[in-house]
């Protein structure tokens, strides 16, 4: 799986952060991308649909299922 | 707050000041999705208000066609330029692009969540001195005692200014955002205080620079190849004042009620704290203190409706947080709820810029309430009023522990 946050759409409200720390970080104004360049491990898959869940803005996405 | 005429019809006839409205609005935005989801009023000024989620979703995407200028939700007061302050005066919530994006670019860096902990801390401490002072006798009111007292000294050690003047800085931000809403002279005239009393900060912290504060910081900084200039400062630490203080304790004072009024709720918290991060994302989504305005600067037909030009939109966030298109079993709090895309804090380029403070305000508030106090319930008999308009929020919560 490998997922992306739409850098037009991310407002920084920094959900997918809170839900899954190991998927995503902030830059210095709050703007969040993914790790690891979007690599989501089998053990956070689950994070990573949270993330997906609860961004207000949709700009979780998925590259590759 | 003087009578009003009675609603004759929430579609064509809402009152925002209703009563009803302020203490329950929740079947009335029910009503409102299933007939007409934009109503109108021509009360306030005049207005029109969403109330589903997809929405305000399009409304707050259509920049430049509505304007944040005028973000109150009452029709602002005619009054000249150097009175109102710089770009609206509280940027970034009162600019449009490109202007915002300039000012808010100047202040995120001091809200992210790493900037936000810094103030940690001093928040835990904050709440633990403020329980001391009742812990002893069994009853507290967790809004006037507990919740109105933290965000006022939070934003005030950020700033640097004087903590111990809490009260004043919580009777101007009334002055303006609550009471000040249908009362136009009192509104202008703490406005007014507000900013003299920024200036004469500002112009403190020019001639003495503070390290680490964040009026400090907002003087060195640049903007492209600019200094702020005093107004510019000013007209931001109003924002931080007014919008950081009504909002944050309506939060807290509404969770407060509502672990004190839901035994079951307060039960599980109380035996697994590992529950905070979603019960507080339900407790944002559930009681959404927060409504803004935009106003039209053309024509916009949409969803059925024609907005027309200068006409007012009302951002109503907590109705699109209960909308049931998006939030399973939405009327009903559910504290382990996973999935819980909630715009309490707004959506898109003005989604408040303040949320992670927010977020670590109510953390903090409300797991160092439950460590000293886990059992507390509501004072039976106890009035619990409402305020309501532009921020929702309980004015008093009598518990007894």
């Amino acid at each position: 799986m490998k997922i992306r946050v739409n850098a037009d759409k991310c407002q920084g409200h920094n959900r997918c952060c809170a839900v899954a720390p190991n998927l995503f970080d902030v830059d210095d104004f709050g703007n969040a991308f993914a790790l690891n360049d979007g690599a989501v491990p089998d053990d956070e898959k689950a994070n990573a649909q949270l993330a997906i869940d609860n961004c207000p803005e949709f700009a979780v996405e998925i590259v590759e299922d | 707050m003087q009578e009003r005429k009675p609603v004759e019809s929430w579609e064509t006839d809402y009152d925002i000041f209703d009563k009803q409205y302020v203490s329950d609005p929740f079947p009335i935005w029910e009503d409102l999705r299933g007939k007409c989801p934009i109503a109108h009023t021509e009360r306030n000024g005049g207005s029109w208000l969403p109330v589903n989620f997809d929405d305000l979703q399009a409304f707050v995407g259509m920049v430049p066609e509505l304007s944040s200028k005028e973000p109150i939700v009452v029709p602002p007061v005619d009054v000249p330029d150097e009175e109102i302050g710089a770009d609206g005066g509280a940027p970034p919530i009162t600019a449009d692009p490109p202007i915002q994006n300039m000012y808010r670019r100047s202040i995120l860096p001091f809200f992210t969540v790493k900037a936000v902990a810094k103030h940690r801390p001093y928040t835990e401490k904050l709440c633990n001195d403020l329980i001391n002072r009742f812990h002893n006798t069994g009853k507290a009111d967790a809004a006037v005692d507990y919740a109105q007292q933290i965000p006022p000294r939070v934003i005030a050690h950020m700033l640097g200014i004087d903590e111990n003047r809490t009260d004043d800085f919580t009777q101007w931000v009334r002055n303006v955002l609550e009471l000040g809403l249908t009362d136009i002279e009192l509104r202008l005239k703490y406005r007014k205080v507000i900013r003299d009393f920024f200036f004469g900060v500002v112009a403190n912290r020019r001639k003495n620079p503070g390290d680490e504060d964040l009026i400090s910081q907002l003087i060195a900084s640049r903007v492209g190849d600019e200094p702020l200039n005093d107004n510019q400062i000013v007209s931001m630490c109003n924002l931080l004042l007014v919008a950081g203080i009504d909002t944050t304790w309506s939060s807290i004072g509404a969770a407060m009620w509502h672990f004190a009024s839901h035994e079951d709720d307060r039960k599980r918290v109380s035996a697994d704290h590992g529950l905070f991060p979603t019960a507080i994302e339900e407790m944002l989504r559930f009681y959404a203190p927060v409504t803004m305005a935009r106003v039209a600067t053309t024509d916009v037909e949409y969803n059925g409706v024609t907005i027309k030009e200068g006409d007012r939109v009302l951002m109503n966030f907590p109705g699109a947080c209960r909308d049931p298109k998006h939030f399973e079993d939405a009327d009903k709090v559910i504290i382990d709820r996973q999935k819980n895309r909630h715009i309490a804090f707004g959506a898109g380029i003005h989604r408040c810029a303040g949320s992670n403070l927010a977020r670590m305000e109510m953390d903090v508030a409300l797991r160092t309430w439950f460590e000293r106090i886990p059992e507390f319930s509501l004072v039976e008999g106890g009035e619990v009023t409402w305020a309501g308009g532009q921020v929702r929020g309980p004015r008093n919560v009598p518990v007894r522990f």
